[in-house]
């Protein structure tokens, strides 16, 4: 029924900073992820781009010290397509994910108060309706707990260091990229607009 | 220098060190990734549970999941409180309920813009529950392991919610995004 005392403390203390990071990066804003799906507004993907690859070198640095094993989730192509497709259009319509949602309300905003409730409304019909949905994501095969090193035979750095080239190569096209369509007029913010974030707080 | 507290905004990038260093932490000290949805699942598991226990003994969902109150649910509960105070300090509070992107497409029905949200929450959380991930689950903690069923999730949803947003909003209504 309960995790120990020590590790639901734990999960409290990783959650609060959690939280504090949504908030300041302002992804708890419906404004901010609508505006990255639309392509004016870039702040989800530099946050996500920047966590993966911080993460990645940790995680494959306390793994090689053993200090930590990874938790793959399973390659249940069904189950997989389907719910990453349904989850971009929910997403999309909604304005905030699950996380961000639930720091969204601690910001006080309404609608994604509603919306933790459709979250858990969507939970139930996952949990009610299992045994059906357990057959529909396993229809088309599962391809099991793998790593994009292992199915491909190469090393996982090899992989981090491609990730992390594109991150830099990307942040340095984006401020470079600043300048000249932001000089000649301000309303129009191109793709890369690496200072599009800082706009007036005007909801 | 001032408290970074009081901010309203850091950089993207400062905040995505952040979450990769939390997500150290994470896996070091609690052997967990981030992730939100699992809490959820569990908590109407929990619900289901209790008002309908019959239906629930029938269902292979108990044989196979122990629904419990875990780490997962406290990262919840502690994502909410960390964005209220994060939001308190630095008077960052919005207490909207029509975004003005949203009212500016589809008029200031608050009926409107709260049944969007309900379904639209509901869908993408049925979505993640088939996929065994969110954006945290997935989109961070998957990725950054270098999963294969986490960059087929994150392509293909943020492949859909670009399509959907751009359906929705166009690329013309949003001039003041």
């Amino acid at each position: 029924m309960f995790d120990p005392t020590w590790k639901l403390a734990l999960g409290l203390v990783t959650g609060l900073v959690f939280g504090v990071l949504l908030q300041k990066g302002g992804v708890a804003k419906f404004r901010i992820i609508v505006g990255q799906f639309i392509l004016k507004d870039w702040t989800v993907v530099k946050i996500m781009g920047s966590a993966v690859v911080v993460g990645a070198i940790g995680i494959y640095g306390l793994l090689a010290l053993d200090l930590v094993s990874l938790h793959i989730k399973p390659l249940a192509w069904a189950g997989i397509v389907a719910g990453g497709i349904l989850f971009g259009i929910g997403m999309a319509v909604f304005g905030y994910c699950p996380g961000t949602s639930v720091a969204a309300c601690g910001e006080g905003r309404r609608d994604a108060m509603v919306g933790v409730l459709g979250m858990i409304f969507g939970a139930g019909a996952y949990v009610g309706f299992y045994p059906t949905i357990h057959r529909f994501t396993e229809s088309l095969g599962n391809g099991g707990k793998v790593t994009l090193p292992e199915v491909t035979g190469t090393s996982p750095w090899l992989w981090i260091v491609a990730l992390a080239t594109v991150a830099v190569v990307a942040y340095l096209l984006t401020r470079s990229g600043i300048r000249s369509p932001r000089e000649t007029s301000p309303a129009s913010s191109g793709l890369g607009d690496g200072k599009m974030p800082r706009h007036p707080a005007n909801v | 220098m001032g408290n970074p507290f009081l901010k309203k905004q850091w950089s993207p990038y400062l905040v995505g060190l952040g979450i990769g260093v939390l997500s150290w932490f994470a896996f070091a000290t609690a052997d967990h990734p981030l992730g939100i949805t699992t809490a959820f699942e569990h908590g109407a598991a929990m619900i289901g549970q209790a008002i309908a226990p019959t239906l629930a003994e029938n269902n292979e969902y108990f044989s196979e999941e122990t629904p419990k109150i875990s780490w997962e649910t406290m990262l919840v509960v502690g994502v909410f409180f960390g964005a209220l105070m994060s939001s308190a300090w630095s008077g960052d509070r919005e207490k909207t309920v029509v975004p003005a992107i949203w009212e500016q497409r589809f008029g200031p029905s608050v009926a409107g813009r709260l049944t969007a949200a309900f379904f639209g929450a509901g869908l993408m959380m049925f979505g993640a529950r088939l996929a065994q991930g969110c954006t945290s689950g997935h989109g961070i903690s998957g990725t950054l392991q270098l999963a294969a069923s986490s960059w087929v999730f994150s392509i293909l949803f943020f492949g859909t919610g670009i399509i959907t947003a751009l359906l929705m909003y166009g690329r013309k209504g949003v001039t003041h995004v």
